[in-house]
């Protein structure tokens, strides 16, 4: 029996007709990316006003007297693990992932609906116990968003009471929905692919996709291990993680324990995290930029290799996050050597992105703009990324600024500039309609100068010494008032870059409902998504019969053909050639 | 088609592979999607275990750890997930060839499970009257943690396999739970040999 998700003319689909089987307890993958998407980008935004306060306190110390010290590290701390878990990784693998892999690779949906909707539904689960953890005695953690034991469960440290057993139980259920949908995404790659459709007829975003979803699969289970033993620790008394303390001059039962084990799980978790969010955003940016560059891809093959290389490498790294917690010499050399050959592919995408915009037919599209913005905001990241890989550099650097700045450059302003690309990119056929072009660019200039005006001075602040995680410099030697008045600067940038969000929030839901119809290929690209016979693609997303693929999807500007893109299902007799050009033949690179 | 030979394709150049494309994925997929994700799951459960006993010997080396004494009861439950992953083997083995052991294969693999399970709860209470509480000793507490994980995971695949028994009770035919059954099958020969590995560790303190 042929799978419903690959079948032509499929007996089974159930076509869902009323409201809440349609748009709530949905099985449609596009209902779900969307569900996902909404729910990400929300809980981004709460995310982004803590970081808004935050700066606030950083820039106009004594000023706020409604932040305390306890707050500010619960902003740090719910910054944090919401933009890298409950954002980044929930809106590209849930959102991008569900919405492009069956699009992409010509299947109805995912190769198991059911268990994709629970997916979803566990995810917005992990959301509002998160979110719960503001509302309960204490408030939530202000551990930091990794968690450090023995701090992380200790009176004195904010929410120490039910903020982290909140923190915990919600990583878990998160992991939990994290691992349905990830079952999903792989196993509809291996096996719901169209006729014709090579793994290495892919496009990049569903290879990146793929790959990151494999390290979360194995990755997250790391997490999982963490968070259950501290749950132990903190709930029943157990010893895994936590010493012998004496807090506030009272001898605790605890004893023996390491925080360095938590340290080793965690990381060997989160710098994975790393991959499973840069990744997808590799794959998306890489097809954006082909499109708009109206050229194939510079060097597939050797992409599609760097993303699998960098996913093996991933898992090798992870102590580089913790030179500072005191190693072996000869472990810091390892990791330093691992961390240094991971440039290498990753330097090798870089070199390709650049190369596949020479002599490229460049159309300065929103998309094709922020995505030339990651180009930028990456290789800044990347480059300090080398710097603190060192174990002899990392060591000063580490608790200053600079450290601030690197991850922020490389995991923030680089994924979500790929965010935005994405959505610009993909809104027409989500939507079916066009977004407003001049808010767009408006939006893109803001927010890719305004982040430089954000991170550039503050590695100069990381040079200084100007102390990371402190609530307040307050009056020190070594801290110049220059650095004070950058700070003021700093805060005021970001609160600017805060609110041109608006600008990208009104665009969407303006657009949503009265942007110019897109038609369904207004962006001439080649690959399956494009092709559907209905824009917004219908239940089934393809009519009675499934496409058949040719060829990449990266037939771009091909010499004599009459349309200078050659979308994947057009058989090769199809193509339409400028007289005189004879006949049809792919072109070879 | 191996891995090396898919990841040297070159796709630009799709006149030379494109009969083996088409002819590659005409129709079926060869494996059922349901055995490539509990490949995948089986993977994750492998990696979850493998972290825990990395954690576990870590932790034995610090000072603080009191072994456990040896419960002679593991011994009998280590039996009841054996017999219950060859009364599934069985089941398997007789599909087409005999329903009568089909119902009975199923049936002795549930109560083995079941046994096992009421066992290792039964070590659980007398273990906690011996005094080896949960947050007595580390030792104690990653003895909980393991055998309560690799229970939550025999549970798990239990209630999969009791749908299954009801299928076959209600005249399901062999082919409509040929891949539940083979499915079954396999989880149970891993869970059994992650209990023999998680065992194997808590009696090598």
């Amino acid at each position: 029996m042929t799978h419903i998700a690959i079948a032509d003319q499929p007996a089974e689909m159930h076509h869902p007709h009323s409201f809440v089987t349609k748009y709530i307890w949905s099985q449609d993958h596009k209902v779900i990316a969307i569900q996902y998407g909404a729910t990400a980008i929300s809980v981004g935004l709460i995310a982004l006003v803590l970081s808004g306060l935050m700066r606030l306190q950083l820039g106009f110390p004594d000023t706020f007297s409604f932040i305390d010290p306890s707050d500010y590290y619960q902003y740090v701390t719910m910054h944090g693990m919401i933009m890298v878990i409950y954002l980044l990784t929930a809106l590209f693998l849930g959102g991008f992932g569900n919405y492009l892999i069956p699009l992409q690779i010509g299947a109805r949906d995912m190769v198991f609906p059911f268990l994709n909707m629970l997916s979803y539904w566990f995810y917005l689960l992990s959301v509002l116990i998160l979110l719960a953890s503001f509302f309960v005695g204490g408030g939530p953690t202000g551990a930091g968003w990794t968690l450090y034991p023995p701090q992380a469960i200790l009176r004195g440290t904010p929410g120490a009471d039910m903020g982290i057993v909140l923190m915990l139980v919600s990583l878990a259920v998160f992991i939990i929905a994290f691992t349905m949908g990830g079952l999903n995404y792989v196993t509809t790659i291996l096996q719901a692919r169209t006729r014709g459709m090579t793994l290495m007829r892919m496009p990049l975003s569903v290879w990146g996709i793929f790959v990151a979803t494999v390290l979360g699969l194995f990755a997250f289970p790391a997490l999982f291990v963490s968070a259950v033993m501290m749950a132990f620790d903190k709930l029943l008394g157990t010893s895994f993680f936590m010493p012998a303390v004496v807090s506030i001059g009272e001898t605790l039962d605890y004893s023996g324990g390491s925080p360095v084990l938590f340290q080793h799980l965690f990381w060997f978790f989160g710098h994975p995290e790393v991959y499973i969010v840069a990744l997808p955003a590799f794959g998306l940016v890489s097809d954006v930029l082909s499109t708009h560059a109206r050229k194939n891809i510079f060097g597939y093959r050797m992409m599609v290799w760097a993303i699998v290389a960098i996913g093996g490498l991933s898992f090798i790294v992870w102590a580089h996050h913790m030179y500072v917690s005191g190693m072996n010499p000869y472990f810091g050399f390892f990791f330093a050597f691992t961390t240094l050959i991971i440039a290498v592919p990753t330097a090798l995408k870089v070199y390709n992105w650049v190369l596949t915009l020479w002599q490229g037919n460049i159309r300065l599209t929103v998309p094709m703009l922020f995505a030339m913005g990651f180009i930028f905001t990456f290789v800044h990241g990347g480059l300090t990324g080398i710097f603190l890989g060192n174990v002899t550099v990392d060591l000063p650097l580490s608790d200053t600024y600079f450290v601030v700045a690197h991850f922020h450059m490389v995991m923030g302003v680089s994924p979500v500039m790929v965010l935005f690309a994405a959505i610009y990119h993909w809104f027409p056929k989500i939507t079916g309609r066009m977004f407003n072009v001049t808010l767009g660019k408006i939006h893109f200039w803001a927010t890719f100068l305004g982040t430089y005006a954000i991170y550039l001075p503050m590695h100069y602040l990381g040079f200084l010494g100007v102390p990371r995680r402190y609530y307040a410099i307050g009056n020190t030697d070594f801290i110049p008032d220059s650095a004070t008045a950058l700070n003021a600067n700093i805060t005021i940038a970001a609160i600017f870059v805060g609110v041109v969000q608006l600008i990208f929030i009104v665009n969407i839901l303006w657009s949503l409902f009265k942007g110019k119809p897109a038609g369904g290929n207004p962006w001439d690209a080649t690959s399956l998504e494009w092709q559907t016979p209905e824009t917004p693609p219908g239940h089934g997303n393809w009519g009675p019969r499934l496409p058949t693929v040719y060829r990449w999807a990266y037939e771009y500007s091909v010499p004599g053909a009459k349309q200078d893109f050659v979308p994947q299902n057009v058989p090769p007799e199809d193509v339409e050639m400028e007289p005189g050009a004879g006949p049809y033949r792919e072109h070879t690179v | 088609m191996s891995l090396l030979q898919t990841l040297t394709e070159t796709p630009w150049n799709s006149h030379a592979d494109e009969a083996s494309a088409v002819a590659a994925h005409a129709g079926t997929p060869s494996v059922a999607p349901q055995r490539v994700a509990l490949w995948f799951f089986l993977g994750i459960v492998a990696v979850l275990f493998a972290l825990f006993s990395v954690a576990y010997v870590v932790r034995m080396d610090l000072q603080d750890w009191r072994p456990m004494p040896e419960s002679p009861a593991l011994w009998v439950n280590t039996g009841m997930l054996f017999l219950s992953s060859l009364a599934l083997q069985w089941t398997r083995m007789n599909l087409h060839r005999n329903a009568a052991r089909v119902r009975a294969g199923l049936l002795l693999g549930a109560l083995t499970t079941i046994a096992f399970v009421v066992g290792q709860l039964l070590v659980w209470r007398a273990m906690s009257a011996d005094g080896y509480i949960v947050y007595g000793n580390p030792a104690n507490s990653f003895f909980y943690v393991l055998t309560g994980l690799h229970a939550l995971h025999i549970l798990g695949g239990l209630w999969v396999w009791i749908r299954t028994g009801v299928k076959v009770r209600l005249g399901a035919s062999p082919d409509e739970v040929r891949l539940s059954i083979e499915l079954c099958s396999t989880y149970w020969h891993f869970l059994l040999l992650v209990w023999l590995v998680v065992f194997a560790l808590l009696s090598y303190t």
